[in-house]
């Protein structure tokens, strides 16, 4: 499946991603939602930004890989995962589904990468959405 | 006279009441809609960062901006 199919189905799967892009991690653009592409550079450029922001704080913290990442404002929230070759950041409204788009997300990258079917994507599901700088282990689904 | 009373202070602790609930429901509203940065690591465990924390503080701006990109 090509970036453009993987993003295609997930809008159609997951009605809370207002926009979203896919790039590799050199961040070539490999497809983006809106179809527009000064806005699928810089969200790929974003994307990688903040995975090296939070990658930095991961080993600032000495927490083990990173494997996902959300920012929550009020006026929406960014998804970010990664595999081996890609990344997939995803914008929502404010207080979305936390679980279900990450599952969503995964299940995008995992169709990009031919291995639908084969694993289900690792997903750690959010208990509460409040707190302050407190750390949770609630487990992995 | 005493039913009166009975009926203007019912009447007032219903407004509190209101005006309570109201109050709390805001709070609780405002709270879920902090900005926070929640980072999941491979062990299964995720920290979440209030804004503030200089961590959050270095990945809410560009979050705002992805935001600002696609018309938030």
């Amino acid at each position: 499946m090509d970036g453009h199919e993987a993003l295609a189905d997930l809008k159609q799967i997951s009605v809370q991603i207002e926009a979203a892009v896919i790039a590799d991690h050199g961040g070539a653009v490999l497809a983006c939602s809106p179809d527009d592409g000064p806005t699928g550079e810089l969200l790929s450029r974003l994307a990688r930004e903040i995975w090296e922001a939070a990658d930095i704080s991961r080993r600032d913290l000495g927490r083990d890989a990173l494997t996902q990442v959300e920012l929550s404002t009020a006026q929406g929230s960014v998804f970010v995962v990664r595999d081996d070759r890609h990344v997939l950041l995803a914008t929502t409204a404010p207080d979305p589904t936390v679980g279900l788009v990450f599952y969503d997300l995964k299940s995008a990258l995992h169709a990009l990468d031919g291995r639908t079917g084969t694993e289900e994507p690792n997903v750690v599901w959010q208990a509460d959405g409040s707190a302050s700088a407190e750390e949770r282990g609630d487990g992995a689904a | 006279m005493a039913r009166r009373r009975r009926r203007v202070v019912g009447a007032m602790t219903l407004a509190v009441g209101s005006v309570a609930g109201s109050a709390l429901i805001f709070k609780r509203k405002r709270e879920r809609n902090a900005s926070r940065a929640d980072l999941y690591f491979e062990d299964g465990s995720m920290l979440s960062l209030s804004q503030g924390a200089p961590e959050a503080d270095r990945l809410l701006p560009l979050a705002a901006e992805a935001l600002a990109a696609t018309g938030r």
